[in-house]
This record gives structure tokens, C-alpha cells and sequence, in this order.
């Protein structure tokens, strides 16, 4: 589904990404982890487009198609998900509104009809008992006023929403307590499928005891240092990152 | 990203068409005599001429005022044509005897005249230069009691009631434009609801320029009896021309006790290409006066003319009386706009709101000046008035200017304002749904203006999120 | 004869000392200016809402008497009780060497009054006085060119001086009828650090006229906090313009208190010209009977990221007529620029009246800027919750009316000055309790 080759990517003139390749196939879960300023969030991004990152080398492939010529919407609207670290607030518009909008746009790009506002009524609220929301929430406007919990669990909703092909969880489990933790990682396990994948990005191996990886990739200033199963996320639970660190720094 | 929003190209503006029609123009320039040659025209009463000439007087004792946060060249009002009529329009004809190439002229602005073709619950006066092309639903609204004509008829057919509120909101004397209007405003609207009456339709006017060189000086007069309601809306557009047009209109309402008043604009003028070159200078006076218990609410979502210079205000006389302004100003390419309220609160227990979203992209220049002033007999006196700014690219600017005037101290008041950037995170994150930049963009200013567009009559908020999204177009990659 | 050429004849005949030449050039260039533009009028959109017509229509002398009656106790009044302080008193504008108490001062910094600035740092004063503060504005071109004595101080590079500098500008009766030009130019190089208090008041002054320029020079990294105590007669004129400019990472800090004066304007402006400076310009008037006090504050965007924080409050009783005037400006370049401004007025009484203007001007996209402005009465619900716990009428309110004032105090970090602010307001808004 997803092939990544030597990709280098800098932000702001500065290399942040020096060489990642992975290999993420359907039915797949993929979770990177590594200490903060590790690139991690970054690969996310640029898997989704940011514009605020520079692709400097390497290659993207997805679906058999180069992935960096495409815009964000585009890949978007071909089945890549990001669900933000840091969701955006955008006053004024309905959640509903918004959701729908993104919807058509992805119906849209496979030669589906649109649909109106009581249709999508109805899809919304199936998808509503996934992260456990209340239908108010869809009048509200996009994440204003959401707690750090709710925003979250809105990426779930839109992610339920939209079916990706390819979801990008970047840092989900940040700032949630507990309880907010297992209804966005049943989510994410409701909506898994065996042809579509996730890679979840984070810092801590918490999320992974919900949300079970098929593979553990440890990123560490710019490159995968070390990859293998789910025991390697409990030795690093235990061990921490440093023993990872090492290593890579004699390299350098 | 900000490469992307820097990268504007314009959409066409679709209302930039002109009509072949033959006028009826005046000669160039501006003496006692055009005065009284745009009077003799309308076959006015002597006082209504008595009024223009002292007016006349006045005018020629004043100074434009520079005060306004724009720039513009010097205007020639020698230069300037003050009357233009189509030769086809009769005084007082019905709508069917409208020459049909009007008709067709606002069949292509959207505006139907014909009356099966109508928006049902609206009627409109259409203003096509200096003179009203015809009135719809005239006899629908007569058995309300409802009066709404043009402004000359209305001189003719209700003298009484004319002769009695005119100036009486804006006077003559009230300033530079205000007095170029009083001595040669040609048509506009007159709207007169009785006591009790809430009126059963909207009402809307329809100003159009299409002559070349030709000012238009409307005047609107809106009376609500006591205890009487109105919904009004106003719409303007001119053709693409490479000279400014002056647009110097005055707009009065009153709203007696109880009476209540909404107006609402849609302005989409000509607003120059994005060079700068053309488009039209709107210097608008709007007044309302808001006696006992009494409401005036100002809508206003400006997207069209080169330069604005408006400040529909409202002077809270009577107890307990409200006014509240709502707007939306969007400036692109080299637009520039100076545009607010002033609410002067003058009775007890008044109160007044002001909502005001400022858009500026390209090389635009917006500004938001308002005044809040409470006199100290105001009792009980309250505003609340938040103004925000939106920059979209960073070669626009936005400026704001509140005079907060307080001279009762049982008045409370609260401002807030802000000023930030289109997000680009906003558009990133919408791009990452699968919209695009300029969807993403409409979206995120549609949200940003919600609380304006709310307070706008359907058929209007539709239309003002449409011109929103054009008038914004290109400003995103 | 026209108010402001009266000022020509003053300042042919005064004397101005023994100096360089480069120091009458710029008075007489001064002059000009002030003879050029005039006192400002209600027509000046800076001066809308305040009249100098009470100033520019008497003539305000140069004080000639040099003798003095204040003694050691009088100065004590206004010094907060803190003898550790540097303390340079001036009495009707002049220095008065035995009222101050000056301790060695820390490493190179000078501290020098005008005439010692003169012989021992001619090249210092002769590059940067009057470059921040500029004659376009009458009241500063009317200070440079009749600037009799005043302050340079100069910390170099990493020097702290921990220890505040008060200048506490003192009149007396002689005073009356005069007017008084006081200067103070105070350069905070690279990273280094000070405190500086500026207090202006008066024993038995009567009407007489202040008319104070301050200039500041904030270096990179450097740290300044500068408070002004503006305590006048209640006959007296006060203008003070503060003008400041701020190098990369520093921080200026400029708190104005006001109580005094019958007509007063306060002007404190920043020019941010280095990346990620940070301005606080936080400030309370208190004014009663006819009393009318105006403060402008003016913040210029000039480099990128910078922030400015203002909060001013003011308490208008009686008659009195109070005008804020906040303007922000960013210029194109000055991205990332985080402004955000508060003021709030408390009106007490039917006849008090306040004007305000917060202003922004943004020509950069990528900023956040916000302002808010309130005006009321005292919150009723708390008045109401008072009442009920017991507290009579006026107690109430006076206890409301300080802990609105107090609370713009907080921002003052100069501990022993917080106090002694807090126990004037205290004074002056909480009656004693009477059994």
C-alpha cells in the first residue's frame, strides 16, 4: 500500500528526516515510535503534505502512485488520513457542515453522487456511537471549545466518517486521560479492516496496549534505528529510548 | 502556502455588463443651475427646490473630508454628470410599460420585474441611474397600507409625509456628501409603514449605474409608524468601467415608538480591476433615529467599489431604544475601505450592538471606525461591540479605530477586538479532509462572518456567502 | 500675539549655560520646531479629546529663584521609605545635591545630572539626546529647547545594577507660575539591567507647569523597568512624554501612576526594533472634582515577534474627565507580532467622563492582536453580596473601588512601591472606620 524509500525531509532549511524507508501493507499496524524531536510527527505530516515541510530525497510510493506530486486534498480524497496531533479550530462552521463537505469531496473524487444533509444525517449517526459522541456536537463549531479529549475523539469521528485507506494517528493518545484513551483506540480498532491500514505515531507504549502493532519501528534523530514486533515496544517501555540513541550517535 | 495565497487572480466581476440604452442626461458639471434643472426634471414642488438650493449653498461652503483612512485622487465634480435617465422611462408608468431591454438588463443582474417570474415575498424598486424603472407588489402592499415607491413619486403622491421626515435624520448641513446629495440626489426609495402594520413583504431596492461619468445620488426614506415593522434590503452594481463613478448616497430611517426597522445591503459596486484602475467611490451617509422602545438594525456586507466611506449609524433618541450594526467588509486587489457606525446614545436604558468582520486580501486596506458615545442623560446605557480582522496574505492591511465617549456613569460598555491571519493550519487541516485551498478558504471566512450572516434575511445570506467566496477568489492558489 | 511666540522671547532671554555647540544648535532647532507647529488643538486626532487651551494661554516662566525651603523630612514624604535607594532629588528643576542620597554605584554605570553628563560624557549625550524623542511633538520640542537640568544614565554591557534609581522631582512655592523641563536619558546596554523610579510631586507648587521628556535606550537583552509616580498639585500642569526603543530579546517595562495635576497627559511610546522584545505598558489613574488626566500609549511593531502587553485602569470621580488612547502599530515586516491591550475605566460619579480609543493598525498577516476596553459602574452583584454579608454603602464600595485599582498594582514588581501605592489607594479609597 505504502512504500517509503530513503526519504529525506527538511523544515524551516533544517534536515529533520534523513533517510526513512517502511513498507506498510493492507490489513497491516505499523507504530512509530521515539523521543520527542525525533522526526516522528514530521513523517506524519509529510505523508499527508504539509507544505510547511520540503522533501529533499527519497520517494513515496502509494497505491502504485508517486505520493509527493500529489496535493494534500488529493491524497486526502485517495484514502490518507491524518488524524492531527494538534486539531485545528475553525470558528463558525459546524462540525456537520464540515464533515460533510469533506465527505462529497471524497465521494466526489470517485465519480459518487453527493449527499444532502439528511442523508448524511443518518450516516452520521451510526458513525457517532464509534467515539461515543453526542449528536450536539455536530452543531458545534469545528474543535472550537473542544477539550483536548474531544478534539480527539472528533479525528476519530472524522476518520469514521471518511473510511480511510491509510490512517496516520499522529500522537492520538497526548493529553487524554484513561478513559478518553480506550473509547479513541476502540474506535480506531472498530473501524480496522483487512484492507486498510494504520500507523500510529507516539511517544509512549500506553496506546499500544489498545491498539495492538504489528510492527514497532523506533525513530531516532531522523532515521528508523530499530524495528521489530509489539515485545519491542514493552522493552522500551522498560528500557526507555537511550540505549537506541547510542548507537546511532557513534554512527553519525 | 503564503506563495499560494499570495497568487490572486480574479475572477470576473459578472455584473460589469454595460446596456445599450438611450439616455437622457444632463449636461456635465455642477452650478445652481443643474440643481434646478435635475428639480424641473422631476417636476418638483418649490420647496423640495428651496431645500436643494440651500443645500446647494451649503455644499459650496465645505470641504471634502480627508479624515478617512483612504487614498484617492482629487474628484471633479465639474467633470461629473448629475442626471441620466433612460428616454424610455415615463413618470409614474406601470411595470408593464417598462422598456423591455431594462427588463432584460435585470433579468441578467437576477432580478425579475416581471411579475410571474418574481421572488415571492419580496417587492422591489428598481433604480437604473438617476430614476426608478418601476415598483413591484405596489398593490399587495397598498392594502396593507404599506407605501413603498420611488422617492420622486412619493414627492408627488405624499408631499406631506416627505416634506415632513426629509432631513430630519440626515440634514442637509450633516456633511460634505450629505449636502452633494441633498442638492441633486435624483430617485431612491420611499417607504412609509403605517401604525401597527408589520409589513407582509420584504422590500428591496435595486440600484443599478450604467451611463458613463454619471454619479448616482439616491436618497432612501424609511418610516416606521409607531408600532410598525420592516425588513428592507438594498443591492447595487455598475458596469466595468476604467473611470471612478461617484456614488453619494444618504439613507434616513425613522422608527417611531415601538417601530422596528431592518435594513439590510448587499454591496457588490464595481470595484475596480486589480490594478486599481476604475471602480466606484461609495461615500454613503446611513442614519437611522430610534425613538421610544424603538429597534434599527443596520445588516451590511460590503464586497464591491473601489473606495467605501459609510457609517450607517443610529441615534438612540427615545428610551429604551436599540440599534444594532452588523457587517462584513471585504477588501481585495486595491480596494480600500473606511467603514463602522456610530451608535450615540441619547435616551435612557438604550442599547446598541456592534458586530463588525473586516476582510482584507491582496493589496487591500480595510478599516473599522466606530464611535460609541453616551450623552449624560443616557441612564442605564449599554454597548457591546467586538470587531474582528481577518488578513489574507501579507501585503493588505486592517485598522482599527473605536471612539469609546462615555459621559454617564450607570453606562456599561465592552469592546473587544482582534486581528489575525487566515490560518494556514486551518487550510492545511481542511486540504487534509480532502478540500481545496479556495474551498477551504470560503469555509473558513464563511465561518469567520456566521454571526454577520445570520442577522441577514435568507434570500440574502445566500447570496452574500456566493459574493464572499467570488470576491475572495483567487486570493488562495 | 499668538500663545506659542511668547515662548520665542523665553528662550532668547534665558541662558543655557555653558556648553557645547552642537547643544544650542539643537534647542534653537527645537524652538523653530515649536514656533512651526504650535501647541496641538481638539482638532489633532491625538489630542481629540484634551484641551491644552489652560496651558497655551498663560505664560509658564522659567523658575528664577535657586534657593530652596524643602529640608530632608519633606523629601522623606515621597521616598517610600526606602533610604537604600539612589536617590537624586530636584527641586523646581534643578539638582539639589544635599536632599539626595547617592551610594557607589556598581561597576562603570554612570548615573550623572545634565551639567556633569556635559563634561564627562559630552560625545555620550551629543549622539543620543533627542534622537528618540523627536521635536515633531510640541511639548517635546518646547522640553529640548528649554531643558535646564536633568538625568543620563548609562549601564554597560551585563552590568546589574540591583539597587533602583529614584528621581523624585520636587516644587515648592517658587515654583508658582513656572514652568519646569526636566530630562532624563537613561541607556541600558547589551544585557544589562535596571530599576528606575520617577516621581513627580509637589509642596505647596501651586500652578505651575511640568513638562518632562524621557528617553530610553534598551539594548539587547537588556532589561528595564521604568515607573513613573505622577503626584502633582492639584493646580498644576503635567506633560510627560516617555520614548523608548527596544534592541532583539529585551524587555522594557514602563508602569505609570497617576493621581496629581489638574490637567495632565502622559505619553509612554516603544519602538520594537529588534526581534522577540517584550513590552509591558501597564498603567492606573485615579482622578476627582474637575480633575482631567490623558494617557497615550503607542506601540510600533517595527521587527518580527515581538510582544506587547498592556493593561491601564482608571477611577474618575467628581467632574473629572479621563481619555485612554492605546494605538498598536505593526509594520509589514513585523510577522508573528503578539499584541494585546486592556483598559478598563471605573466611572464612581453622574458627572465623571471618560473617552477612549484603542487603536490598531496592522499592515503584517501573520499576528494576533486583540484589545478590550470596559466602562462601568461598580459591579452591582458584588456590591449586592457585600451588602449582604453586612458591609455598609460606602464601605462597599470603597473596598471595591480599591481592589479594582489593586489589581493593575499586581503587575508592579517593585515590591516597597507596590506597598506604598497600595497604601495611598488605600488612604484614599478606604475611609477609616469610624466605631
Amino acid at each position: 500500500m505504502l512504500t517509503i524509500t530513503n526519504l529525506t525531509a527538511n523544515a524551516g532549511g533544517k534536515p529533520i528526516l534523513k533517510g526513512i524507508s517502511l513498507t506498510v501493507n493492507a490489513g497491516e499496524v505499523h507504530a512509530i515510535m521515539g523521543p520527542n524531536g525525533s522526526g516522528k510527527s514530521t513523517l506524519a505530516q509529510v505523508i499527508a503534505g504539509h507544505p510547511g515541510y520540503e522533501v529533499t530525497g527519497g520517494s513515496v510510493t502509494y497505491e502504485g502512485q508517486d505520493l509527493l506530486e500529489l496535493e494534500a486534498e488529493v491524497r486526502a480524497q485517495q484514502g490518507i488520513f491524518l488524524a492531527f496531533q494538534y486539531p485545528v479550530e475553525i470558528p463558525g462552521v459546524s462540525n456537520a457542515y464540515f464533515l460533510r463537505a469533506a465527505y462529497n469531496e471524497v465521494r466526489k473524487a470517485h465519480g459518487e453522487d453527493e449527499v444532502d444533509p439528511l442523508e448524511f444525517l443518518d450516516i452520521m449517526a451510526k458513525k457517532l456511537k464509534v467515539v461515543e459522541m453526542d449528536e450536539a456536537m455536530l452543531q458545534r463549531s469545528v474543535n472550537a471549545g473542544f477539550s483536548g479529549g474531544e478534539k480527539k475523539r472528533n479525528e476519530i469521528l472524522q476518520m469514521a466518517v471518511l473510511e480511510p485507506k491509510l490512517a496516520v494517528l499522529d500522537e492520538t493518545d497526548s493529553g487524554l486521560d484513561i478513559d478518553a484513551l480506550r473509547i479513541v483506540a476502540e474506535g480506531v480498532n472498530k473501524l480496522k479492516r483487512p484492507d486498510n491500514a494504520t500507523i500510529v505515531v507516539t511517544h509512549y507504549q500506553r496506546l499500544l496496549n489498545y491498539i495492538v502493532p504489528d510492527f514497532v519501528h523506533v525513530l531516532a534523530q531522523g532515521r528508523i534505528v530499530r524495528s521489530g514486533g509489539k515485545e519491542l515496544a514493552l522493552e522500551l517501555e522498560e528500557r526507555g529510548y537511550d540505549w537506541l540513541l547510542e548507537p546511532a550517535g557513534a554512527s553519525a | 502556502m503564503s506563495s499560494q495565497i499570495e497568487s490572486l487572480v480574479n475572477k470576473e466581476y459578472q455584473y460589469g455588463f454595460v446596456t445599450d440604452i438611450e439616455s437622457d442626461a444632463i449636461p456635465r458639471g455642477l452650478t445652481e443651475e443643474t440643481v434646478r434643472l435635475i428639480s424641473a426634471r422631476k417636476n418638483e414642488p418649490q420647496w423640495l427646490l428651496d431645500w436643494r438650493l440651500k443645500a446647494f449653498k451649503r455644499w459650496l461652503s465645505m470641504t471634502e473630508p480627508r479624515w478617512p483612512n483612504v487614498k484617492y485622487g482629487e474628484i471633479d465634480y465639474q467633470a461629473q454628470t448629475y442626471y441620466s435617465a433612460p428616454k424610455s422611462v415615463k413618470p409614474l408608468q406601470s411595470l408593464d410599460e417598462v422598456d423591455p431591454e431594462l427588463l432584460k438588463t435585470y433579468e441578467k443582474l437576477g432580478i425579475s420585474l416581471n411579475e410571474q417570474k418574481r421572488l415571492s415575498g419580496v417587492a422591489v424598486d428598481a433604480i437604473f441611474d438617476s430614476v426608478s424603472v418601476g415598483t413591484t407588489m405596489k398593490e399587495e402592499l397598498k392594502k396593507h397600507g404599506v407605501i413603498f415607491c420611488s422617492f420622486g413619486e412619493a414627492v408627488i403622491e405624499h408631499p406631506e409625509l416627505v416634506q415632513r421626515y426629509l432631513g430630519s435624520v440626515v440634514p442637509y448641513s450633516d456633511n460634505f456628501f450629505a449636502a452633494l446629495n441633498s442638492a441633486v440626489f435624483s430617485d431612491g426609495s420611499f417607504v412609509y409603514i403605517p401604525k401597527g402594520v408589520r409589513c407582509p413583504l420584504e422590500l428591496s431596492t435595486y440600484f443599478r449605474i450604467n451611463a458613463a461619468d454619471t454619479g448616482q445620488f439616491e436618497r432612501t426614506l424609511i418610516v416606521a409608524d409607531e408600532g410598525a415593522y420592516v425588513s428592507y434590503l438594498e443591492g447595487c452594481t455598475a458596469p466595468k468601467r476604467s473611470t471612478n463613478q461617484l456614488h453619494a448616497a444618504v439613507v434616513e430611517i425613522v422608527a417611531l415608538d415601538d417601530a422596528q426597522v431592518k435594513y439590510s445591503t448587499v454591496q457588490n459596486w464595481y470595484a475596480g480591476d486589480k490594478d486599481g484602475v476604475g471602480g466606484i467611490y461609495n461615500f454613503v451617509t446611513k442614519r437611522g433615529k430610534a425613538f421610544t422602545n424603538s429597534k434599527i438594525s443596520w445588516t451590511q456586507v460590503e464586497t464591491g467599489s473601489a473606495i467605501t466611506w459609510k457609517y450607517p449609524s443610529v441615534i438612540l433618541q427615545g428610551d429604551n431604544s436599540t440599534g444594532e450594526f452588523y457587517s462584513v467588509a471585504v477588501v481585495n486587489n486595491k480596494q480600500q475601505a473606511d467603514t463602522g457606525t456610530k451608535m450615540i446614545h441619547i435616551g435612557k436604558n438604550t442599547k446598541s450592538t456592534i458586530i463588525s468582520k473586516g476582510i482584507s486580501a491582496g493589496h487591500g486596506q480595510n478599516s473599522y471606525r466606530g464611535q460609541v458615545k453616551v450623552l449624560p442623560k443616557a441612564t442605564g446605557a449599554r454597548n457591546y461591540t467586538q470587531c474582528d480582522s481577518m488578513l489574507i496574505g501579507n501585503q493588505c492591511g486592517a485598522h482599527t479605530f473605536p471612539y469609546i465617549e462615555i459621559a454617564n456613569n450607570s453606562a456599561t460598555l465592552e469592546h473587544e477586538a482582534s486581528t489575525s491571519k487566515i490560518g494556514e493550519d486551518q487550510i492545511f487541516y481542511c486540504k487534509q479532509r480532502g478540500l481545496n485551498a479556495e474551498h477551504a478558504i470560503s469555509l473558513i471566512v464563511a465561518g469567520f462572518c456566521k454571526e454577520v450572516f445570520k442577522e441577514l434575511p435568507m434570500e440574502f445570506a445566500l447570496e452574500a456567502q456566493q459574493l464572499l467566496g467570488i470576491s475572495l477568489e483567487g486570493s488562495v492558489g | 500675539m499668538t500663545a506659542h511666540s511668547n515662548y520665542r522671547e523665553l528662550f532668547e532671554a534665558a541662558t543655557h549655560g555653558v556648553a557645547k555647540d552642537w547643544l544650542p544648535s539643537l534647542k534653537i532647532a527645537a524652538i523653530e520646531q515649536f514656533e512651526a507647529i504650535g501647541f496641538p488643538t481638539t482638532r489633532d486626532e491625538d489630542w481629540h479629546f484634551t484641551s491644552v487651551t489652560p496651558i497655551a494661554e498663560r505664560i509658564f516662566r522659567p523658575v528664577r529663584s535657586s534657593g530652596t525651603s524643602l529640608t530632608s523630612d519633606d523629601v522623606a514624604r515621597f521616598t517610600y521609605g526606602q533610604e537604600a535607594w539612589h536617590l537624586l532629588v530636584f527641586v523646581n528643576g534643578r539638582y539639589e545635591p544635599s536632599l539626595s542620597s547617592f551610594a557607589e554605584l556598581d561597576a562603570e554605570a554612570q548615573v550623572m545630572t545634565f551639567s556633569e553628563a556635559l563634561k564627562e560624557a559630552p560625545e555620550l549625550l551629543a549622539e543620543r539626546l533627542g534622537t528618540l524623542a523627536p521635536s515633531t511633538q510640541a511639548f517635546t520640542a518646547l522640553n529640548t529647547a528649554f531643558m535646564a537640568d536633568g538625568v543620563v544614565i548609562r549601564v554597560p554591557k551585563d552590568v546589574v545594577i540591583e539597587t533602583p534609581i529614584h528621581i523624585l522631582h520636587l516644587t515648592d512655592a517658587h515654583a508658582n507660575g513656572a514652568s519646569l523641563h526636566p530630562r532624563t536619558l537613561m541607556i541600558a546596554e547589551r544585557g544589562a539591567r535596571m530599576v528606575l523610579v520617577e516621581t513627580f510631586a509637589t509642596v505647596g507648587g501651586g500652578a505651575y507647569f511640568t513638562n518632562h521628556v524621557a528617553e530610553v535606550v534598551v539594548g539587547a537583552q537588556a532589561r528595564v523597568d521604568h515607573y513613573k509616580v505622577q503626584r502633582e498639585g492639584g493646580e498644576a500642569f503635567h506633560v510627560g512624554t516617555t520614548q523608548a526603543t527596544q534592541e532583539r530579546d529585551s524587555i522594557y517595562h514602563a508602569f505609570s501612576f497617576a493621581t496629581g495635576a489638574q490637567l495632565s497627559r502622559t505619553n509612554v511610546y516603544s519602538r520594537l526594533l529588534g526581534e522577540n522584545a517584550e513590552v509591558r505598558l501597564n498603567g492606573l489613574y485615579a482622578l476627582e472634582e474637575a480633575q482631567h488626566g490623558d494617557h497615550q500609549t503607542y506601540v510600533e511593531h517595527i521587527a518580527p515577534a515581538c510582544s506587547s502587553r498592556e493593561v491601564y485602569k482608571g477611577i474618575l470621580d467628581g467632574t473629572s474627565h479621563g481619555v485612554f488612547n492605546g494605538k498598536v502599530f505593526v509594520h509589514p515586516e513585523a510577522q508573528q507580532t503578539d499584541g494585546k491591550q486592556t483598559n478598563k475605566a471605573l466611572l464612581l460619579s453622574e458627572g465623571a467622563r471618560v473617552d477612549t480609543k484603542p487603536q490598531l493598525e496592522i499592515f503584517a498577516d501573520d499576528v494576533k492582536c486583540t484589545h478590550g476596553a470596559t466602562v462601568g459602574r461598580l459591579d452591582e452583584m458584588a456590591q449586592f453580596y457585600m451588602k449582604s454579608r453586612g458591609i455598609g454603602a460606602d464601605r462597599t464600595r470603597a473596598l471595591l473601588t480599591y481592589a479594582f485599582a489593586a489589581e493593575v498594582l499586581e503587575l508592579i514588581e517593585l515590591e516597597p512601591l507596590k506597598a506604598a501605592l497600595e497604601g495611598l489607594l488605600f488612604e484614599r479609597f478606604i475611609p477609616p472606620e469610624t466605631a
